[in-house]
């Protein structure tokens, strides 16, 4: 058990709520939240419907640990086809929403078609309704949320909610969820607010049961939470500094992508670092991080919760922002930071505080924002497209500026809200722009850490590093040491790593556990909680399907292998400083071995046998 | 010895095992809406507490209860409410100056902390220590101890 069994489907253009019972055979093959979901999606929709059309449907999935006591058992997933990509979009976030549903009774919700006017869904246990949201329209996420929580005069209700980026058709906007936590890539909120979907507000009493042996789970559960607790990364790393102990560490590397990925070293790393967010201000004494948080269940508590200098220029006469909110993990201090030239803590504080305030995903926006800094300097655009604002790289006035234009669409916003590939290709320079599959980088650079190469050019929902973070094995050494500069054997550590994520992405757990626990201490909570048999080869295998499901997806979309690639930056300009200076990416050694060991064809296609052995949907 | 919860705010980061675990031990599901225990967010002030009975001596429930339903258990020195007298009149909940006595609409019952008949399982799922079950004659030893460590002996040390 550990499901509920029940899935609420949502029509929005009828306006129903309406129950329905599970499908186990499903969740046996691809065990919940990520893998099932996209079963869902993949029987329902069309995958080349349009992304913001009515035909497009988007599922909130919870694995079946997801409400448990195991650590971090609160992850939820929004699982859609991408209007950013146009493949398969699945982005999990954490915070309390997630369990909060499950506890309402629901292993997921299924909204499909696109509601005439505005509204948000309310659900209290079994009771779920479509209610009117004009007067939340307009409205950013923390307004939106503050509304919701005094109309209902419920303050222990979840709320999942898109900004006002989204309404306005922003590409890269997130589902924001408890104020400061993201379903974040891929444009997941642009699709809801596509459907005139504003927000998703739960109340959940029913509690989380039906745990086939509670004895032996507890007793895995306990055994897992020792192991993290024990784990130098996740019992003491993380708590302290956040993902930005990694700020520090990959600058070292020379795996930091740097002023749009044109170098792969920042001088200002130290100064944006999870280090330098402990350090007191000059003005009051404070540092950057007030203490970290975690997520429900989380015995890790990554999560930074941080304040602005009030001094600062962003938010002097905005006092607002002089509270504590989400702070910098390590992905937004790159792409808001290293990528933009920034260097300026606070700024990128704000600015982080805004992406959250209305739901822009910071990686593909503090990407997007470099690729324009590059494109002003290159003098493709100039300040009659910026309202005279000096976009160069470096700026964190024009950061700021940008974020405030990109968070409501107006003036520049607009093309900011259009992600850096179509922007590139607006100005006329497509080359500048660096994503895969029209997805942002993350914070790797490939030419440092060769394994994630090949991880961006295959992930199924474009450049991620959360698909199969060999970051973990070749640089910290976890589950064990491989070089970064070599590409021997990579092909192979991508694929497990991609297939044991899919299964942890499906379980309700969280991937940060993967630096302390391998399958092997997964499987047993999974095991004890829900019916059958969760071994660790078991695991693998509906990981590779899963994989393989999101990737046939894809195919049907019209991405094709030739998809599966990097800008020619990557695989032609050598890395300027580092130990991997003069180093490109090298994918051509790694790609076919990889297309090989998935039993693709040579142009990345699924062969009838793979399909059969994995008993893909036709 | 009798020994009674000590909460530490500063080391709790709302990540509501605590509460969990009370569900489960009282309910026998993972309801972090029916826990004994529960943490407050302080968003702004970026702060987590978790907040539960105090087990008052003269507790003012068990003094106001009008059909003697809450008793004391000498063993750990926890009101403990006896459901099978219990009327669900609410009495307690409005003599309660904490608001840790609540009202549970399924069971028609009032709900408190028993402190697990002394093996309290917030403190045993805390993953910071910010819920320890300690010796109740000093709760503040911790505390103590960590002003101690502050305490400046170079007067001593001929330094």
């Amino acid at each position: 058990m550990a499901w509920t069994r029940q899935l609420l489907r949502v029509n929005l253009t009828e306006g129903t709520c309406i129950p329905e019972p599970l499908n186990m055979d499903w969740a046996n093959q691809y065990l919940g939240q990520r893998g099932l979901a996209t079963r869902y999606l993949v029987e329902e929709i069309d995958p080349q419907c349009d992304a913001l059309g009515a035909d497009n449907k988007m599922i909130m999935a919870t694995g079946p640990l997801t409400g448990t006591m195991a650590s971090t058992a609160g992850r939820y997933s929004v699982i859609t086809k991408s209007p950013l990509t146009g493949a398969v979009a699945c982005s999990n976030s954490g915070g309390f929403f997630g369990a909060e549903l499950k506890n309402a009774g629901w292993d997921m919700i299924i909204f499909e078609g696109k509601s005439p006017a505005p509204v948000y869904l309310h659900i209290e246990n079994n009771n779920a309704t479509l209610m009117p949201a004009t007067d939340l329209w307009g409205k950013s996420c923390w307004e939106t949320d503050e509304m919701l929580h005094a109309k209902h005069q419920d303050p222990q209700m979840r709320i999942a909610v898109v900004g006002r980026s989204a309404e306005q058709g922003c590409l890269f906007s997130s589902v924001i969820n408890d104020l400061h936590r993201a379903a974040g890539r891929s444009g997941v909120g642009t699709v809801m607010a596509s459907k005139n979907l504003k927000a998703v507000a739960v109340r959940g009493s029913l509690g989380v049961g039906n745990i086939k042996d509670p004895a032996r789970f507890m007793s895995a559960v306990s055994a897992g939470k020792k192991v993290l607790a024990e784990n130098p990364v996740t019992g003491e790393g993380l708590p302290a500094l956040g993902t930005q102990v990694l700020m520090n560490v990959i600058n070292e590397v020379g795996a930091m992508p740097t002023r749009n990925m044109q170098e792969v070293q920042f001088e200002g790393a130290s100064k944006i670092s999870g280090e330098a967010m402990l350090e007191p201000r000059e003005s009051d004494g404070k540092p950057n991080l007030t203490r970290n948080g975690g997520c429900f269940a989380c015995t890790i508590a990554c999560g930074r919760i941080s304040t602005i200098d009030r001094e600062h220029f962003s938010v002097k006469e905005k006092p607002q922002y002089w509270g504590n909110s989400g702070g910098l993990e390590y992905e937004a201090a790159w792409a808001l930071g290293s990528d933009t030239g920034v260097d300026d803590l606070d700024a990128l504080t704000y600015v982080n505080f805004l992406c959250n305030e209305d739901g822009m995903d910071p990686i593909s926006f503090g990407a997007t924002v470099a690729a324009a800094m590059e494109l002003f300097e290159s003098g493709a655009i100039s300040t009659q497209h910026t309202d005279g604002v000096e976009l160069k790289f470096g700026n964190a006035q024009a950061l700021c500026w940008a974020a405030e234009k990109s968070a409501t669409g107006e003036g520049f916003g607009a093309d900011i809200n259009l992600g850096s590939r179509r922007l590139c290709e607006k100005y006329g320079r497509p080359e500048l722009s660096m994503t895969v599959k029209g997805q942002e980088f993350p914070a790797y650079d490939p030419r440092g850490i060769q394994g994630m190469g090949l991880t961006y050019a295959t992930s199924n929902r474009g450049a991620c590093h959360l698909r199969s973070y060999t970051v973990s094995s070749e640089i910290l050494g976890v589950p064990e040491k491989t070089d970064p500069l070599q590409t021997e054997g990579k092909a192979g550590l991508v694929k497990a790593f991609q297939d044991a994520t899919a299964a942890v992405d499906s379980s309700g757990l969280c991937v940060f556990t993967t630096f302390a626990w391998t399958l092997d201490d997964i499987s047993p909570q999974i095991d004890a909680a829900c019916d059958g048999d969760w071994s660790p080869e078991r695991l693998v295998e509906v990981g590779e399907r899963i994989w393989q499901l999101e990737r046939d997806f894809n195919m049907k979309a019209g991405i094709t292998g030739s998809d599966d690639t990097l800008p020619q930056r990557l695989l032609k300009d050598a890395a300027k400083s580092g130990p991997a200076k003069g180093k490109v990416c090298e994918l051509g050694e790694m790609l076919p071995e990889y297309y090989q060991l998935r039993g693709w064809t040579q142009d990345g296609q699924l062969t009838a046998e793979t399909r059969s052995k994995f008993d893909l949907p036709s | 010895m009798l020994k009674s919860l000590n909460i530490d705010p500063g080391k709790c980061t709302g990540c509501l095992q605590c509460e969990m675990a009370c569900s489960l031990e009282n309910e026998g599901v993972f309801n972090t809406a029916k826990s004994r225990i529960k943490v407050f967010t302080f968003h702004e002030e970026g702060r987590f507490v978790p907040y539960t009975c105090t087990q008052c001596d003269e507790a003012w429930c068990m003094h106001a209860c009008p059909v003697d339903a809450i008793v004391l258990n000498p063993a750990t020195g926890s009101k403990d409410v006896k459901n099978d007298l219990c009327v669900g009149c609410k009495v307690c909940t409005i003599a309660c100056p904490f608001g840790t006595v609540n009202y549970n609409v399924d069971s028609g019952k009032v709900v408190k902390c028993d402190l697990c008949g002394g093996d309290p399982q917030c403190a045993s799922a805390c993953p910071t220590d910010a819920i320890t079950y300690v010796d109740a004659n000093a709760t503040g030893l911790d505390k103590m101890r960590q002003w101690a460590g502050k305490t400046d002996n170079a007067a001593n040390t001929g330094a």
